[in-house]
């Protein structure tokens, strides 16, 4: 090998690190607040991906039913509650979230013919439809056995996989799809070549990392959920309800998930079922840094990349089994210098 | 009695098949400290929770007027009732500042951005806090921990400010200033029920008290004839005494 291959190398890499960084990132997020281990994170990004490239298709992304068929549920359930319970009050924020709003995003997307539309719009367009879901099914899988343990969480995460990979391939079929890229542009460094795409994964990550930072370290609600991930009954005490900051990380991590896809849908072919391999990345990345540490689950994602992408290199058939296979002495470490912490009761 | 702020009606908790509380009836009215004394394990941190809203019970509990049904924790601290835990539950990984911060979470949501203000007041009532206000809670001292507890309760602007146990694990010359500033606070006009192990620090600043035992409210009255009780002295204030008042 020499270093022009090495180059080249680290920068695939790093651009595949970047995105699972901020897989990892949003996994120890839901992780810290709901203790949900977030495996349908990948399918975010599937969804983001699909949604974008069914857009440029100029055909309406399944994923647009999906909203409006899980709002009218979520909506249903919760009317029904808050009759029952006499609060009528919390009807018009069920209607406006669940009912007009995907509505509105619905409207948009059927009268405005997003295949001609730039794609800033192509791409907001995208995000509205797929980020709505996170709440969504936060509300439908997760918030009625919110006090569970984590094991039967985790059990409902592969249920809600299993679904919406399956949903999935009704919506998009099973060919993959690829998208336009951002830019063309071309860069030269030296022997290296540097492409549009690359960058704007790169520069997305970095701006998306620093947001996130601002939102945990500045503004309440972000402390609120940091609130939340350390102590959850006295947040409860400061009136942050766990159905709030479950919601709201849902939120974070289902725009998280479909921004990545969005962003890497340029450069790999993205399938129905693709963004469990990328989201397993993302975890392997999480779990090296214990589920709690965000500086941690970033450097961990970089290394998956850069050990992903060499191992492409030097033994492409065994590339998965090499990523994977990283978190056994991980764990094995982990679990030597780090003391055992009972779950919570 | 003024009108209460909180009352209690025939309030039970069990867990699982055990009764842990029994047909508790309390008053709390604005203004007023009333206090909850009584040995470990009679059900004072178990009514609290009950109140809060962090247990399921039955019975009726009426605050500011309205009986609360469905009670959620979240709608009461909106409403104006705090708990300053046992465990004071503070985020020990985030700065004093920021504690406190979050004390006004409820206010915030719903368009109250005076929390600068408050935040003034509550380093007003504790300069100490005021002097680690970047420090993590997580490093403060005992005392120090449960003033954050208190100012971090105080920053909702509660109408209601229960306390567990405040003097618990707390040296006595901290004790004696933590009590100071709760005498002090209800000059604010902030309604305090005060559940204590320490009865004579407590029936010292409280208006009324109860005695609970085994989970029911053994006896009750007002602070000073609590504290003048034969039975009370005995049990609770005395230097022999032991075992538990008998219901007559």
């Amino acid at each position: 090998m020499d270093l022009q291959i090495a180059l080249l190398l680290g920068q695939d890499g790093i651009v595949n690190g970047a995105i699972y960084a901020l897989l990892a990132l949003a996994l120890v997020l839901v992780f810290a607040v709901t203790r949900v281990i977030f495996i349908p994170q990948g399918e975010f990004v599937a969804y983001g991906a699909l949604t974008l490239a069914a857009f440029q298709a100029g055909k309406t992304p399944g994923t647009l039913w999906l909203l409006l068929g899980a709002g009218a549920l979520v909506a249903l359930i919760d009317t029904v509650i808050a009759v029952r319970a006499g609060a009528l009050g919390r009807l018009k924020r069920i209607a406006l979230w669940d009912l007009v709003l995907p509505a509105v995003v619905a409207g948009l997307v059927l009268w405005l013919e997003p295949g001609d539309l730039p794609l800033v719009a192509q791409v907001a367009l995208s995000l509205a439809i797929v980020v709505p879901l996170g709440p969504m099914v936060y509300r439908l899988a997760y918030q009625p056995l919110a006090e569970a343990s984590v094991l039967v969480l985790l059990i409902v995460s592969v249920a809600v996989h299993l679904a919406l990979v399956g949903l999935g391939l009704l919506f998009f079929g099973a060919e993959g799809s690829r998208t336009t890229p951002f830019s063309e542009a071309q860069f030269n460094l030296g022997t290296l070549t540097v492409n549009g795409q690359t960058l704007w994964v790169l520069g997305a990550s970095a701006v998306l990392i620093v947001a996130l930072y601002q939102f945990f370290g500045r503004t309440l609600y972000g402390k609120a959920l940091r609130a939340t991930a350390i102590n959850r009954v006295g947040a409860r005490l400061m009136g942050i309800s766990t159905t709030m900051a479950g919601k709201l990380s849902f939120t974070l991590a289902a725009g998280i998930g479909a921004l990545s896809g969005i962003l890497i849908a340029p450069i790999t072919t993205v399938y129905y079922d693709t963004g469990f391999l990328v989201g397993l990345k993302g975890f392997v990345a999480a779990i090296i840094a214990g589920l709690v540490s965000y500086p941690l689950a970033a450097a961990g994602a970089i290394l998956v990349g850069l050990l992903e992408s060499f191992s492409s290199f030097w033994a492409s058939a065994f590339k998965e089994v090499i990523v994977f296979t990283l978190i056994i002495p991980v764990l094995v470490w982990r679990s030597l210098t780090s003391h055992h912490v009972e779950e919570e009761e | 009695m003024t009108t209460p702020i909180l009352e209690i009606r025939e309030l039970c908790v069990s867990y699982g098949k055990v009764e842990a509380l029994h047909h508790i009836n309390l008053k709390v009215s604005a203004g007023q400290i009333v206090t909850v004394i009584g040995p470990n394990g009679a059900g004072k941190t178990t009514m609290l929770s009950a109140i809060m809203g962090l247990l399921p019970s039955k019975g009726e509990i009426e605050f500011q007027g309205e009986v609360q049904r469905n009670i959620e924790v979240e709608h009461l601290v909106a409403m104006g009732m705090t708990l300053v835990p046992e465990k004071r539950e503070l985020f020990g990984e985030m700065s004093v500042e920021d504690n406190l911060l979050l004390g006004a979470f409820q206010r915030y949501r719903h368009g109250d951005r005076d929390e600068g203000k408050t935040m003034d007041q509550v380093f007003g009532t504790f300069p100490r806090l005021k002097e680690r206000r970047m420090q993590l809670a997580g490093t403060l001292s005992g005392g120090e921990r449960q003033m954050l507890a208190v100012g971090r309760a105080l920053m909702a602007k509660p109408k209601l400010l229960m306390l567990d146990e405040p003097s618990l694990g707390l040296a006595p010359l901290i004790v004696r200033e933590i009590f100071h500033i709760i005498a002090d606070l209800k000059k604010t006009g902030v309604a305090i029920l005060l559940v204590e192990q320490n009865a004579r620090a407590a029936l010292q600043i409280a208006d009324y008290g109860y005695v609970l035992e085994t989970g029911s409210v053994a006896l009750e009255g007002d602070s000073r004839q609590l504290a003048d009780d034969p039975r009370v002295v005995e049990t609770y204030l005395g230097l022999g005494g032991s075992g538990a008042i008998k219901k007559e």
